[in-house]
């Protein structure tokens, strides 16, 4: 199956009609996932792109989003002596004073875990020891913390809970009209899980076109196209290209988990600032789960950019990362200035990793 | 005196110069290894090994720390003497002397070590080299983990001249056979990523299979032969990169001639990986002239460890210093060395 979505000659064909339908106009799509970033990267598929179509990034990675202070948070429990499990991107983001990395060689307890599972078995070993898990992720990762904490979950077992959620940061984003953006190619594996409806209200509201896209080049190529017909019809439509595992409705039995254990909120962003209904919490009753209000603590508003790096105007697609003065030199993946840099899914990172920089 | 049986464990007396140590040389090493030189048993190996006119001899010493000991397709001691033997072998040397020297953790099965000396010692028989001299030192239980291993090795190479200054635009690249399995095999041997894969690694000796295409540049009186190396840690992406590193020309390659096994590409798509960065050990990358590249090419298919063998791409005028893959969809992206964390411990 992969080589059907990575043939050469579809991927002519597709790139062919995409260039007679952009017809030399300008015109500016954005993803909002970290893996269709290094997919397009890996592929070398704007290569393959007219000059005239630009297709740029927007807040797609979970670990770039994730403000300094909730890592502030997971830095001060650790250095109370509590456990922090988290992925592995995490550890070298730098917090308002210091990263989880620099943490663990003072001595505090930080382990990275491949999955949420892995924290739970720790906490069952270690029961002496409060374990804090990093909860991190857009809708696609929220259901498996949702079914963690539904399966009766340790009470020695808390969560920073910074799941976000997708479709209120593209509405933030057509909003504040900095970013003139054309078209939407919506990420796929949250879709698998919300579906297509979110979308709906925001194409029409804001005339612009969206079609959910899965991850291999055909898929991502066949998306712009659909963009580009879209546009050219004049249709705002909420399409799925990604058929093969996305359905309109999504999955309703992660929806109904999801929905059993978090409520809606406003959230930071980094970058991006406050999103209104753009966050999940844990419900009352699961509020022995949620390290914030266990351990009685706040998260604290913070600066989430330091001077010379531009990681808020890459997140909401207005540069790309040649374009900011510490790319590449105060800013790399083994010392980065800023978050965008850290984590493999990060849009900096990813273009320092593939991406020619003359390109 | 009680032999040394399976259920025992090497103490620090094993490594304490002892009565227990020199048991351990004679009924392991000794018996293992066996061979005139060695069992001398002197301070050092001699050996009558001088170059002939317009020979070199040829040097080279490595530490295994991989961790598990024992994976799918090998085990610490074939991995210690494979590469060894390959790191004279790709500078075109024919190994002859290997040195072993062991580091213990005290708790070490006795079996352990003796199916990992065997390992070695079946290597080295089958590649026509020898072990002559050794060392073994036994460590507290918490300072190693289990058993770490170094070994040196002397080879012989008659005149050829391989070096990156031959490398021209038009030179072609080929590999041995498909990349990424030995990174891998280690990875799902060690159970951290909770996957399970058919996936065996490749670690073997190169020496034969070099040696026939050396040979046969020197039989056809071919000139094509520019370079070679083993792209073990970093994978093949590093490997090219060492190669046009600060050089005037830079490197194609294109993704559809690279070969990878279905398990690796698999296993790589769930992990997150990217094959052209896993380890090898059974590899060998081959600069060759353009006009000699499909004489190699097949003298290399007739070696059992080069059925698989692939012209993967070409030397180019620009970007000089780089290297860049087509893409399967013909976009290009430059392959750059390994950036951020490697795997820990995979040789």
């Amino acid at each position: 199956m992969f080589d059907f979505f990575r043939d050469e000659k579809i991927a002519q064909k597709l790139a062919e009609r995409i260039k007679r339908l952009s017809d030399g106009k300008h015109f500016k799509l954005m993803h909002v996932c970290g893996t269709h970033e290094q997919v397009i990267a890996q592929s070398g598929l704007r290569d393959l792109l007219p000059q005239n179509l630009e297709v740029i990034s927007g807040p797609g990675c979970p670990v770039c989003c994730t403000p300094n202070s909730e890592i502030d948070l997971a830095i001060e429990l650790a250095l109370k002596g509590h456990l922090i499990t988290t992925f592995g991107d995490m550890l070298r983001v730098p917090g308002s004073k210091s990263s989880l990395t620099k943490v663990r060689v003072l001595g505090g307890k930080v382990k990275v875990v491949y999955s949420i599972q892995d924290a739970i078995e720790l906490s069952k070993e270690k029961k002496d020891l409060e374990i804090v898990h990093c909860a991190i992720g857009f809708e696609t990762t929220a259901p498996s913390t949702a079914v963690v904490i539904l399966n009766d979950a340790p009470s020695n077992f808390s969560i920073i809970c910074s799941h976000r959620l997708i479709p209120p940061a593209m509405e933030a984003l057509l909003i504040s009209g900095e970013c003139k953006i054309d078209g939407f190619i919506a990420p796929g594996h949250v879709s698998t899980i919300i579906g297509s409806e979110p979308y709906r209200k925001m194409a029409k509201e804001y005339n612009r076109p969206i079609v959910i896209t899965g991850f291999e080049p055909i898929d991502i190529l066949y998306g712009i196209f659909l963009l580009l017909k879209q546009i050219k019809e004049k249709r705002n439509n909420v399409e799925i290209e990604y058929t093969r595992a996305v359905k309109p409705e999504g999955n309703l039995m992660a929806i109904k988990k999801m929905e059993e254990v978090f409520e809606i909120c406003d959230s930071n962003w980094r970058g991006l600032g406050n999103i209104p209904k753009s966050g999940l919490r844990l419900k009352k009753k699961f509020e022995n789960h949620d390290a914030e209000r266990k351990f009685n603590l706040r998260i604290e508003k913070s600066s989430d950019i330091l001077p010379g790096c531009i990681c808020d105007k890459i997140l909401k697609g207005l540069n790309y990362p040649p374009d900011c003065p510490s790319f590449g030199t105060r800013c790399t993946p083994e010392d980065p200035l800023g978050a965008c840099m850290v984590s493999s899914e990060g849009t900096c990172s990813t273009y320092f990793k593939y991406a020619d920089e003359k390109k | 005196m009680k032999k040394n049986s399976g259920s025992q464990r090497i103490s620090l007396a094993h490594g304490g110069g002892g009565k227990l140590m020199h048991r351990l040389i004679k009924e392991l090493f000794q018996e293992k290894f066996a061979n005139e030189i060695l069992n001398e048993l002197s301070d050092s190996a001699v050996v009558e090994f001088l170059p002939k006119n317009n020979s070199s001899l040829c040097f080279t010493t490595d530490s295994y720390v991989v961790n598990p000991l024992f994976f799918p397709g090998g085990d610490i001691g074939k991995l210690a003497i494979c590469g060894t033997i390959n790191d004279l072998a790709v500078v075109g040397a024919k190994p002859r002397y290997i040195s072993c020297a062991l580091i213990i953790e005290e708790g070490l099965e006795y079996e352990v070590l003796k199916r990992i000396t065997e390992s070695m010692a079946k290597i080295a028989r089958d590649e026509d080299v020898k072990i002559v001299t050794g060392d073994t030192k036994v460590v507290e239980k918490g300072n190693l983990d289990k058993l770490f291993i170094n070994t040196a090795g002397l080879g012989l190479r008659k005149k050829i001249n391989l070096s990156k200054e031959t490398i021209i635009p038009g030179d072609k690249i080929i590999v041995n056979g498909s990349i990424g399995e030995h990174g891998l095999a280690i990875l799902a041997a060690r159970g951290e990523f909770n996957f399970q894969a058919k996936i065996s690694s490749d670690c073997a000796p190169l020496t034969n299979l070099i040696q026939r295409i050396i040979n046969l540049r020197r039989s056809a009186a071919l000139c094509g032969i520019k370079f070679m190396r083993d792209p073990t840690r970093g994978g093949l992406a590093a490997t090219l990169n060492e190669i046009a590193g600060g050089m005037n020309f830079g490197i194609l390659i294109n993704e559809k001639d690279i070969p990878v096994k279905k398990e690796v590409r698999a296993a790589c798509e769930l992990l997150g990986f990217d094959p052209l960065y896993i380890a090898n050990e059974g590899k060998v990358v081959v600069i060759v002239s353009g006009k000699d590249a499909e004489v190699v090419l097949k003298a290399m298919r007739q070696d059992p460890l080069g059925k698989e063998s692939r012209i993967i791409g070409e030397v180019t005028k620009a970007p000089g210093g780089k290297v860049i893959m087509k893409t399967k969809i013909r976009g290009s992206r430059i392959i750059d060395m390994l950036v951020g964390d490697q795997l820990p411990r995979i040789c």
